[in-house]
Parts: C-alpha cells; sequence; structure tokens
C-alpha cells in the first residue's frame, strides 16, 4: 500500500489543488434500524486541511453517520471507508477511531467539570499510558504548550467548572486535536477532528474565538468535520459542506461559491417560499384562554404569546432556541428569570416564580415530560399508579385507598386510551415506550386540564402509537384544553397544531397558520429564524 | 383484539402467578426449615415456647429498628443513625429516670422528642445542605453514640422505673411478652400507612422517581423531612422497648442491632411484596434472622459467629432484594 502515501507538502495545499488524498472518504455507507432507513447510501470525502460542513434536519442521517464512524453502530455491509488512502476494516470498533487519526467533540463536551484543566486535557494520556508515575511538572508544561499553540490563555491549574462556556469548549476542542496529534505525528498523516455541534449554547461572541481555533487545527494540514443547525455558522467557517436528507446527500457545495438559500433548500429539500419579511403580530383568533408574558429562564429571553381555549399551539425552533423550556417553565418545574400568568378566569395576574408543581397543579395545568423514562414514569412501579399518581387523594374513602376503585379506573382509562396489553397491576416497565407514553398521556387527560403543556410527546414512539396520541390531543382541544406542544418533530406539529411558534437565540421569531404550516415550512422557518435572529452578527464576525 | 390481547395476558399472569406466590412466602418456607433443622439437632432446648417466646421479645427492638429504617429507605434516604438513636434515647431514660429522678411518663416523652430531634438534624443537612444521607447518618451515629456515652459516663444504669419494665416484658399475650406486640402493632401502623393512604403512594413515588414525584405535585423535601422524623421517633420508640426488656440503659449494646435491622429491611423487601420495603416482609425477615443466631449460639458457636452471619446476612438480603427488583439498580441516596 505503498503508493497510497502522498507527501505532506502536497497535500497541506488543501482543496482546490489537483484531487488531494481525502483524509476521510466515505463510500456507500447506509445504516436500517429495522426497516427504518436513517443512511441509505451516502459517499463524501474530506480533504486534508479543510473544515467540512455536514447540514441537515433531525432524523436526516447526522448523528447515525457520527455513530458509525466514532464505532457505535455497524454500518450495513457495503459500504466503505478509507482514512488517509487506507481501508479500514467495518464495523470500526468502539475507539478505533483514535488509532486512525480521528476524534470526537459532542455537544456536552465530555469534561469532568471539577477536575483541572490539566487533567482534562491530559486525561486520556495519563490513564491509558502505562507509566510507573505521573510527572505532574512535565504534564504541565505539556499541557501549558498545548493550550499555548493555539494562542489560548487557559491556566491549566484552574478547575473546569470555573472555565466560561466558552473556554470549555475551546479546551474539548484543543483535547480532542491533542489527541491525534502524537498519532498524527507519527504516521505523518493528518487526522481529522469532528465537532458535533459544539455551538448552540455558546454566546455569539464566543463562536468567533472557536472559528479562529478551528482555523488554525486546519493549518497544520489536519481536517475538521463541523456539524451544525446554524447555517450562517457553517457559511462563515467551512471550506466546503455536505448536505444530507432523509438518509442521502442531498448535495454538496463549495461555500465560496454557495448562497444561504441554496443551503436552506437543500436542507429543507424544496424551493424557498417568498421569505416573510417581519415576525407576525400576534393574532388571537380563538377565545383566548391564558396569556404568558415576559417569559424567561434557561436559554429562553423575555417571551410572550398566548393560547385560546381549544386551541393547539405548537413551539418550536432548532437546537438552543429554548423553546423547549417554555412548558416547563411555565408549570415551574425549573426555575424561571421573569413572566406572568394572565388567566382570563383569574383576575390577577400569576407571576410565573410563585408557580410550582403542585400550584401548577391546582390551576388544572398538566405537564408531560420529555424524559418520560426519569420524569413522566416511575418504570418500576404498577401501571395503576403511576397513572393515578396525582389524583390518588379522590380514591381515599372512609379511612382507606380505595385499590378495587383505582384498578377499575385504570383499566377503563387503558382501554380508552388503548394501552396494551391493559394490565394496570404490572409494572409500567412491562409497555412499550408507545404504551407507557399512552399511560402518561391518560394520566393527564383523566384530569381534564385546561391547559396541558407537552414536551416531545412522540419521542420514540412507534407511528401506531403516534396517531393515537394525535386522536388524544385533538379530543381534548376538542373539549375545550388549551395545549403548548414544545416539539423538534416538524412534521407533528404540522399534523396537530393550530399554530406554530418559531424560535431562535431565545426569541420568537415566525408565528406559522393556515397554508404555512406545513413540514416543509416549518423546517425551513426554523433555519431562517435563526438568520432573522442573529445572522447579522455572523457575517460581521467572519467578515 | 383488544379482547384477544387480554385474554393472553391473563394466561400469562396465571401462568407466572404460582411463582410469584412461592417468591412472597419462600423466606417463611426457608424459616420454617431452620426451625425444623435446629429442632432435630435440640429437640429438647431449642423446640420450645419458652425458647420462642424470650426470642420474640429480645428481638422487638430490633424488630422496631427495622421498620424504622423502612420509611426513609421507602423514601429514597438512607439513616443508618438508627442504632445509635436506639442508644442514646435508651441512654437518656436511664439517666433521666435513675439519676434524676424524673418521672417515668415525662422521660419516655423526652426521649421521643430527641428521636425527632435526630430526625429533624439529619434532615437538616439532607435536605437543606445536600450531603448524601448514607454520610450525615454515618456522621451522626458516632455523634449520637458519643453522647450517650458521655451523659452515662460509659456505664450501665440499672433499676428503670418498674413500670416500663412491666409494660414491656411484664405481661404476655399467648406467652409471648408485650414487646413483640409493640413492634407488631407499628407494622400494623405502617402497613395501613404505605398500602392504604395517599402518604404511602408518594413515599413511594419519592423514592422511586423524585422528578416525576415533583412533577406530580407532590412536596418531595416534605416528604423526605417526614420519613426522616418518622425514623428518628420509632428508633426512639425502639430505644424504649430496649431499655424496658434490659431494665436498664446500655450505652454499647445497643448499636448491635444495627447490621441486623438493615439486613432485615432489605431481606424484608425480598418476601410478602418482593420488590419493596414492606412492613411484615421486616417483621419475618428479623424473627428469621433472629432464629438463625439463637439457634448458632444455643449449638455453642463462638460469639465471633453472631457478626459473620449478620454481615453475611445483610450482604446477601441487599442482593436478593436487588435481583427480585430485576437487579435494577437501588437508587438510594
Amino acid at each position: 500500500m505503498s503508493t497510497l502515501s502522498t507527501p505532506l507538502s502536497d497535500v497541506a495545499t488543501g482543496p482546490g489543488a489537483a484531487m488531494p488524498l481525502p483524509v476521510l472518504h466515505v463510500t456507500n455507507i447506509a445504516k436500517n434500524f429495522g426497516g427504518a432507513k436513517a443512511l441509505a447510501g451516502i459517499s463524501f470525502e474530506v480533504f486534508p486541511g479543510e473544515v467540512h460542513g455536514l447540514l441537515g434536519k433531525n432524523g436526516s442521517g447526522k448523528s447515525t453517520l457520527v455513530k458509525i464512524l466514532a464505532g457505535f453502530h455497524a454500518p450495513d455491509p457495503g459500504g466503505k471507508l478509507e482514512f488517509n488512502g487506507q481501508a479500514v476494516d467495518l464495523p470500526l470498533k468502539a475507539g478505533d477511531f483514535r488509532r486512525l487519526g480521528m476524534s470526537f467533540v459532542h455537544q456536552n463536551l465530555g469534561l469532568a467539570p471539577s477536575l483541572t484543566v490539566l487533567e482534562n486535557l491530559r486525561f486520556a494520556d495519563l490513564t491509558t499510558k502505562p507509566a510507573p508515575f505521573i510527572n505532574w511538572r512535565n504534564e504541565r508544561k505539556a499541557a501549558a504548550e498545548a493550550l499555548g499553540r493555539f494562542g489560548l490563555t487557559i491556566d491549566p491549574d484552574e478547575r473546569v467548572s470555573q472555565l466560561s462556556p466558552v473556554e470549555r469548549a475551546l479546551l474539548a476542542i484543543v483535547r480532542a486535536f491533542e489527541e491525534i496529534r502524537a498519532e498524527c505525528a507519527a504516521t505523518g498523516k493528518p487526522g481529522l477532528v469532528l465537532l458535533d455541534e459544539p455551538t448552540p449554547f455558546l454566546p455569539r461572541e464566543g463562536v468567533d474565538k472557536l472559528f479562529a481555533l478551528m482555523r488554525s487545527i486546519a493549518a497544520t494540514s489536519s481536517s475538521i468535520i463541523f456539524i451544525s443547525h446554524d447555517i450562517e455558522e457553517v457559511m462563515a467557517i467551512t471550506d466546503r459542506i455536505t448536505v444530507l436528507r432523509d438518509g442521502i446527500v442531498a448535495g454538496e457545495l463549495k461555500t465560496a461559491d454557495a448562497t444561504h438559500e441554496q443551503v436552506v433548500e437543500l436542507i429543507v429539500g424544496r424551493s424557498l417560499a417568498k421569505r416573510a419579511a417581519a415576525v407576525h403580530a400576534e393574532i388571537e383568533r380563538l377565545e383566548p384562554f391564558v396569556r404568558i408574558e415576559n417569559l424567561a429562564g434557561g436559554s429562553l429571553r423575555e417571551t410572550s404569546f398566548a393560547v385560546g381555549r381549544g386551541e393547539i399551539l405548537g413551539l418550536t425552533g432548532l437546537i438552543g432556541s429554548g423553546y423547549e423550556q417554555a412548558p416547563y417553565l411555565i408549570f415551574g418545574a425549573r426555575p424561571c428569570r421573569s413572566g406572568t400568568i394572565h388567566l382570563m378566569t383569574n383576575l390577577a395576574p400569576i407571576p410565573i416564580a410563585y408557580m410550582s408543581p403542585d400550584r401548577a397543579l391546582a390551576l388544572d395545568f398538566a405537564l408531560l415530560p420529555g424524559d418520560r423514562q426519569n420524569a413522566g414514569g416511575v418504570d418500576g412501579l404498577p401501571i395503576v399508579d403511576n397513572m393515578l399518581l396525582p389524583d390518588v387523594t379522590r380514591f381515599f374513602r372512609g379511612g382507606f385507598l380505595r385499590r378495587g376503585a383505582m384498578m377499575r379506573e385504570a383499566h377503563a382509562l387503558g382501554t380508552r386510551y388503548e394501552v396494551r396489553p391493559n394490565d394496570p397491576a404490572a409494572k409500567l416497565s412491562t409497555l412499550s415506550g408507545g404504551n407507557a407514553q399512552k399511560v402518561l398521556i391518560a394520566r393527564w387527560m383523566n384530569r381534564k386540564p385546561r391547559l396541558l403543556l407537552l414536551d416531545e410527546p412522540t419521542q420514540g414512539v412507534d407511528v401506531g402509537t403516534r396517531v393515537q396520541i394525535y386522536a388524544a390531543l385533538k379530543a381534548a382541544s376538542a373539549s375545550g384544553t388549551a395545549i403548548v406542544c414544545a416539539s423538534s418533530d416538524a412534521e407533528q406539529l404540522a399534523e396537530i397544531c393550530d399554530r406554530v411558534l418559531v424560535f431562535a437565540k431565545g426569541k420568537i421569531c415566525r408565528e406559522l397558520t393556515g397554508a404555512e404550516l406545513t413540514k416543509d415550512g416549518v423546517a425551513e422557518a426554523c433555519y431562517v429564524s435563526l438568520d432573522v435572529a442573529g445572522g447579522a452578527q455572523v457575517r460581521a464576525v467572519a467578515g | 383484539m383488544a379482547q384477544d390481547t387480554d385474554n393472553a395476558s391473563a394466561v400469562r399472569t396465571s401462568g407466572f402467578r404460582f411463582g410469584r406466590l412461592f417468591e412472597r412466602i419462600a423466606l417463611l418456607v426457608v424459616w420454617a426449615v431452620l426451625i425444623a433443622l435446629y429442632g432435630a439437632a435440640m429437640p429438647q432446648s431449642f423446640l420450645n415456647w419458652g425458647n420462642f417466646a424470650i426470642l420474640f421479645a429480645s428481638y422487638a427492638p430490633a424488630a422496631m429498628l427495622a421498620l424504622a429504617i423502612i420509611v426513609p429507605l421507602t423514601a429514597g434516604d438512607y439513616d443508618l443513625s438508627v442504632g445509635a438513636t436506639l442508644t442514646l434515647c435508651s441512654a437518656i431514660i436511664g439517666v433521666l429516670n435513675v439519676w434524676q429522678q424524673w418521672p417515668i411518663l415525662l422521660v419516655l416523652a423526652v426521649a421521643l422528642a430527641v428521636g425527632v430531634l435526630a430526625g429533624l438534624v439529619n434532615a437538616l443537612f439532607i435536605l437543606f445542605f445536600r450531603i448524601p444521607s448514607l454520610v450525615v447518618t454515618l456522621g451522626t451515629t458516632s455523634v449520637m453514640t458519643g453522647l450517650a456515652q458521655w451523659i452515662t459516663n460509659s456505664s450501665t444504669i440499672g433499676g428503670i422505673d418498674n413500670g416500663l419494665v412491666m409494660a414491656v416484658v411484664g405481661g404476655r399475650l399467648f406467652g409471648v411478652p408485650y414487646a413483640f406486640y409493640y413492634a407488631l402493632g407499628t407494622a400494623i401502623v405502617m402497613w395501613y400507612v404505605f398500602d392504604y393512604t395517599p402518604l404511602g403512594r408518594r413515599l413511594l413515588f419519592v423514592g422511586r422517581g423524585r422528578e416525576v414525584a415533583r412533577l406530580n405535585g407532590i412536596a418531595v423535601d416534605k416528604v423526605r423531612l417526614g420519613a426522616l422524623i418518622a425514623s428518628g421517633v420509632l428508633s426512639a420508640a425502639a430505644g424504649i422497648l430496649y431499655a424496658g426488656v434490659l431494665g436498664s440503659a446500655d450505652p454499647y449494646s445497643g448499636l448491635n442491632f444495627l447490621l441486623p435491622a438493615f439486613a432485615a429491611a432489605f431481606l424484608g423487601a425480598t418476601t410478602i411484596l418482593p420488590g419493596r420495603f414492606n412492613p411484615w416482609g421486616v417483621i419475618i425477615a428479623v424473627y428469621f434472622l433472629a432464629t438463625g443466631i439463637t439457634g448458632l449460639t444455643m449449638l455453642g458457636i463462638p460469639l465471633w459467629v453472631t457478626n459473620v452471619f449478620n454481615g453475611g446476612a445483610l450482604i446477601l438480603a441487599v442482593t436478593l432484594s436487588q435481583l427480585t427488583r430485576g437487579r435494577e439498580a437501588i437508587e438510594i441516596g
């Protein structure tokens, strides 16, 4: 295989030169999950010294690809992976990527906050190198060098928990590069750092520091794959862009020649409608039931909206836009910074800081959390108890909890919401994910809430169950329940919502109703809104 | 279609109902086998009602202590300090009643109040400062043990009011001293609270899924506080029983109950209602372990075997209770 070795000087000229050997060459990689095609055979190349953008909606196959590269999933037979011209055996084993000169930075960064920068930076070496003892003086020197190489002024003895979010991201990226640097130096071949959405929770001014670091890594002729939802960011930093859609490569673009519209079209998969010029004014068609004013908490900034009686209001946006916080904040389940609830049935507005789950329940609010396993129900306890938990006092008559009545009611609810098998005495863990979700839907529907707050109500739920859940939500709205549904699933929002609010950078940017409210319309609005909210600043940074 | 599924599940449940039933009474069966074995080895001395009457009375404080433990355990907190609370309360009874000549009823009220206080102190650090319950109650164990030694000058105080002794071991019902029935009565009350009140459901959900409980409007910290106070009061009651059984206050031996009580709490979670800490399971488990130790002692096995037996029983009990929960990790902190 000696013919494959290319002199580094040739490689370093990067894209544009006459076909340098790609660092990573993916050919026809496919992956099926029990009939569902996550990847339908994709091919692309990443060249040395290149910053390569990877874009795509949720479910387009990005994360499956990352997991195949990380050795977490085995691809279907027939695909091929080459590193620096060398074919590798598939599937990759977990940890193989490092030997091949590839490393990952995931969104959660994988740092230990209570340990120092030095310990985090040298963690992999310190724990894997068979050394009789750790020479801290040398380690500190090596760490300072690694940070200094990229002009970073982070104290190696600082605890990671004391760093700013930007510094943490920088540290994680430097560490990822350090992990493969030795490997690359030994083989004389470029490496590859894969950044999986490191930016959504970073302030704008931090992103350009990240970009500077990415550029200095690329200058060493190693390559970077940058995964992000943020088109402006991708356009500001990458050399080339690969867009995935529905498990195929929808298009490859040279960033310098591409327009923002082209990229959105490739992501969404159709021509763009004429973009709405401004944020819509709030329209109240239905009898309003509750008005939320100045809601802020987490990444959500002062936001106001109203929900009508019998309306299903969707909240959506890209990751980091903060929309998913709203249900929890309104329910009093997470600390808020500001906000008031104006209930049309109450005269006085209620400060959201005053809200707590029990007070929300007293107001006939209900919350179906997104984390079914940890926040929704208790797997190890019977279905009947999970289903009737907030109502348990109703069954306490004459000094005794009426177990029989509870079982009958749980069975009736199970029949109504089609829980299979309908055995209320069984543990919740005996049910499939979809049926467990029906139990939780039944729990809240049974209380006839006036305001139902949902976070990703059909996540990890099969298609059949999805239809049943939609039907239950429609029925509840028909009987007058106001529903707020936070979801990243454009198809779902288009199907069940009367109105969708699109968030970007913690604010509402678009309101979709009527004919605009389609699967593609929602997806497109997510990407376009981001542009409206923060594009100008990024452009300034990039320029 | 729905009919079919229901029938199928009915068949399936009756299929494993027998296995389930056996699991529920397995510990009782093992206990019976143990009695039969000891009985065969020592037909005269072991198999007589007097022996069992003493066993039931002398392990009543341990039973009470194990009942105390399962309240916070159900709510998801360890309370290791129950043994020390028992010791401290019985020491207080000795000091106030014998040395200070306080009337016994007042002394008992003080002892129970100390139990409340112990629960409050534990709760302060566990709930307010968010320190793991294991650490907090390990610390308060040492603190209370030290206090008990200080107030008693590290000596056993004899001559506790005869009224208490009479109330605890003075009379018998079906040949068994009253002491046993106090523990039994507590088990009945706890059975009622755990299984037949909304509070019992809340306790269970707080222990198994704090976030689930919180989002369902349950005041999680209040429930945990209540559970810690309950375990303090119940272990104070165990201290009262202990003082009554001995007729004296011993600042050292009370801690010996801790390990068998914990073993019983976990072993009890493998029986009657497998997978849950439950009061009937606790009563059975305490007397199963008591039978084991008593038999060994009567066979003339040296004292150190008791420690090995208790420690081994604890680990085995936790392992078994983990297995009955389908290898779900026990999340108690």
